[in-house]
């Protein structure tokens, strides 16, 4: 079993106009000092599942089921109050705006200081040692200084880096970054994410980074999980994604983005349509109404969901058409088009 | 093309935004978001105009379509001085120069129909059309992708990327000239800026348009663009074709935010050398003085400090202000002498 494993993981919404099923069936695993990438469209469930590893949808409205270990442990049957000690010290979570997750009328300083008290039987001094210890490690300059300033008073990737601070500070096991870098310049966003590799390594913690940007995928994560509507599309190595992609949703992905790194291509090839609606999954394969070989897969396509099956050495592909047929597809039309880019 | 004369010409614009205090809105300075900038635009062309976020892209946007007006330099539109034209002189004009903004939700009138939408532009010019304006506005709707059945829905039905779309039949509707998109598909998700990306680049063609669109990532900018211009705190710091930007960049910033751009490549990350910029981006209200980017700048020396490099051109229509140019020519060409003498 993985450090962290998860196991055909459903949280679905009871709204008024019909179950949301925001996740459905998602299984995976990260082990410690691995990154798994988690990539898809926005609505395709990814924040939803973050947030439920760290019990934020305990108690709520969500239908909660299926597995998450954590170092062993089953967090969905666990109580929401055991679920909520494990946060700093065994998990914690990076989100994509840091105003909405620190406290406005206390200072940066304040709040490291008391996510560090809970977990660390120390003195505020000691403590308040720590963080400014941990400012000065996240690149924030004169953090002697800066821990009494409040959170506005940083700019946006100071805030950031503070966030990563307060995350970092009790040394977790298991982090969670949603959408870290979105929000920010390219240049900070740059320096963030050498940040987060260097501090990972260190600290040998599972990372989870989730985000709609391959690029910043394909610079941090070992494995890549690709979501469409609530499901696993396809898992496998940044390599079995990136080189040897199965799925036409990945394939689209991957042709709908303009590269900086190859000779820009006349056109950009789309995926046609529209992400689909997570009360009204088409039914059958999720991806078929924008699937240009859903033809290919006559009414199967329409009829039956496919499986999640290994293709190879655990590389997984959510899709009717046999191996063969994928790969030729890959190999003799995708690729060339691709690279031409 | 630069033989002919530039559709719209931009000369020293300055866009100073006062900063009062107290209760007799004393002014105590002020956020010199635009600070001297010229550029040309000639017809058929695009031009890219990049930078991160409060570098000014959006500022020159307005100024330019005279949704603000400048505080210093002039404006030229068609051979027509249009710096301090008044809003009624104006109003024919802004039939020839439309904006698409970056958020497909706000910026439609919740409560109009599509067709309200996208046929008010021809209301309030009063413009008369050969078969009414209902057959006008869903020959624009077909042209952009849409449904002529959309006319009587509202806003809220469509998914992002169509709400775009709506933005930009509506900026189609009087057949304008010259199109300011700014952050035109930052909102959208990556397949779906994939198709509106082609859209403009379809009706760009088909109905002989110019653009200048505003964007913060590089790869879309260098898909779309035939010339690109890069800001840095209210300043142009270079500007070239988009081949020589791309593949020999000369000003150190517009290469340190290219080695920031994160590569879709698991390979690459391993061994690729990157520019790393200490710190963010200095306030538009204290800029540095001399060069802006001296503070970040890793080869910045004494003169940087002290003498504001002017934008000069290099080579063959290639711009840079900087005192120590990456990439430059060994020696000035003689084309290049005699073009800035
Ligand atoms: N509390 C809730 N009640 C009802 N539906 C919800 C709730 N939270 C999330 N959802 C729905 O679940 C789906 C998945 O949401 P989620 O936030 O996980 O998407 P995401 O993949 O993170 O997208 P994005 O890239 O936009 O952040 C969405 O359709 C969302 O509307
Ligand atoms: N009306 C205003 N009053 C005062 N300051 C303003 C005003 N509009 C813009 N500014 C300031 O001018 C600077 C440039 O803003 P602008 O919106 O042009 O930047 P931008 O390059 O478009 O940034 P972004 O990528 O974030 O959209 C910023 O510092 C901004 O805060
Ligand atoms: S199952 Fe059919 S519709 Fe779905 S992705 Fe595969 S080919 Fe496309
Ligand atoms: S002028 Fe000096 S500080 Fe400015 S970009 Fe050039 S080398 Fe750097
Ligand atoms: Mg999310
Ligand atoms: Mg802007």
């Amino acid at each position: 079993m993985s450090f962290l494993d998860v196991k055909d993981l459903k949280i679905h919404f009871p709204t008024d106009d019909g179950l949301v099923k925001s996740v459905d069936g998602l299984s995976f695993g990260v082990e410690r000092g691995k990154t798994l990438g988690i990539v898809g469209e926005s609505g395709s469930g990814k924040s939803v599942t973050s947030q439920s590893i760290l019990g934020l949808h305990k108690g709520g409205r969500a239908r909660l089921s299926g597995e998450i270990w954590l170092d062993g442990e089953e967090l969905i049957e666990a109580s929401t109050e055991h679920v909520r000690s494990l946060r700093g010290k065994k998990m914690a979570m990076i989100f994509q705006d840091p105003l909405s997750s620190m406290h406005p009328y206390y200072t940066v300083g304040q709040q490291i200081i008391e996510a560090y008290r809970i977990h660390n039987d120390v003195s505020k001094q000691v403590a308040r040692k720590h963080a400014i210890d941990m400012l000065g490690r996240v690149g924030i300059p004169e953090p002697a200084k800066r821990v009494d300033s409040y959170p506005h008073e940083f700019s946006g990737g100071m805030r950031q880096r503070a966030m990563i601070a307060m995350a970092l500070s009790c040394d977790p096991e298991l982090l969670i970054a949603d959408e870290p870098t979105t929000a920010l310049d390219v240049t900070v966003q740059a320096q963030i994410l050498d940040l987060m590799r260097d501090l990972q390594r260190e600290f040998n913690s599972a990372l989870i980074i989730i985000t709609h940007d391959l690029g910043v995928v394909a610079e941090l994560s070992d494995d890549i999980l690709v979501m469409y509507g609530g499901k696993c599309v396809e898992y496998g190595t940044a390599e079995d994604v990136f080189y040897r992609p199965e799925h036409p949703y990945t394939w689209g992905l991957l042709g709908s983005m303009p590269r900086l790194d190859r000779e820009p291509t006349e056109r950009l090839l789309p995926i046609k349509g529209s992400p689909p609606s997570l009360i009204n999954v088409p039914p059958g394969c999720a991806f078929h109404p924008r699937c240009p070989y859903a033809e290919r897969t006559g009414d199967r396509a329409t009829t039956e969901v496919p499986a999640l099956a290994e293709t190879e050495g655990g590389h997984l592909v959510r899709c009717h058409m046999s191996r063969e047929e994928r790969r030729g597809l890959w190999e003799n039309e995708i690729k060339p088009v691709l690279e031409t880019q | 093309m630069s033989e002919n004369e530039p559709l719209l010409s931009v000369q020293n614009m300055e866009k100073h935004f006062p900063v009062t205090k107290g209760l007799f809105k004393r002014q105590v300075g002020a956020v010199k978001a635009v600070d001297g900038i010229s550029f040309e635009v000639f017809k058929g062309e695009t031009l890219g105009l990049v930078g991160e976020s409060g570098c000014g892209k959006s500022t020159t946007g307005r100024l330019v379509t005279r949704l603000l007006e400048p505080t210093a330099g002039k404006i030229v539109f068609e051979g027509e001085d249009i710096s301090h034209m008044s809003q009624g002189r104006l109003r024919p004009l802004r039939r020839d120069m439309q904006m698409i903004f970056q958020d497909p939700y706000s910026s439609l009138n919740p409560r109009h129909t599509v067709g309200a939408i996208v046929g008010a532009p021809f209301r309030i010019q009063g413009v008369k059309t050969e078969n009414g304006v209902k057959k006008a506005v869903q020959d624009i709707l077909e042209l952009v992708g849409l449904s002529p059945e959309h006319y009587n829905r509202y806003p809220h039905e469509f998914s992002g990327g169509q709400r775009q779309r709506i933005g930009i039949a509506r900026t189609l509707a009087l057949k304008p000239k010259l199109i300011i998109a700014d952050e035109p598909v930052s909102a959208l998700d990556v397949s779906i800026q994939a198709q509106v990306v082609n859209l403009l680049e379809d009706l760009q063609k088909e109905l002989d348009l110019t653009y200048v669109v505003i964007a913060h990532d590089l790869s879309v900018v260098r898909h779309i663009s035939d010339r690109v211009a890069v800001m840095y705190l209210g300043k142009i710091v270079e500007i070239a074709d988009r081949k020589r930007l791309y593949s020999a960049p000369m000003h150190p910033y517009t290469n340190a935010l290219m080695s920031a751009v994160p590569v879709p490549d698991p390979k690459v990350r391993r061994d690729r050398e990157r520019i790393r910029l200490k710190g963010d981006v200095p306030s538009p209200l204290n800029p540095p003085p001399a060069c802006r980017f001296h503070t970040r700048c890793w080869k910045a020396q004494e003169i940087c400090k002290k003498v504001e490099p002017p934008l000069a051109e290099m080579v063959g229509g290639h711009q840079v202000a900087c005192h120590f140019p990456e990439n430059a020519p060994e020696v000035p060409t003689a084309e290049s002498a005699a073009k800035t003498g």
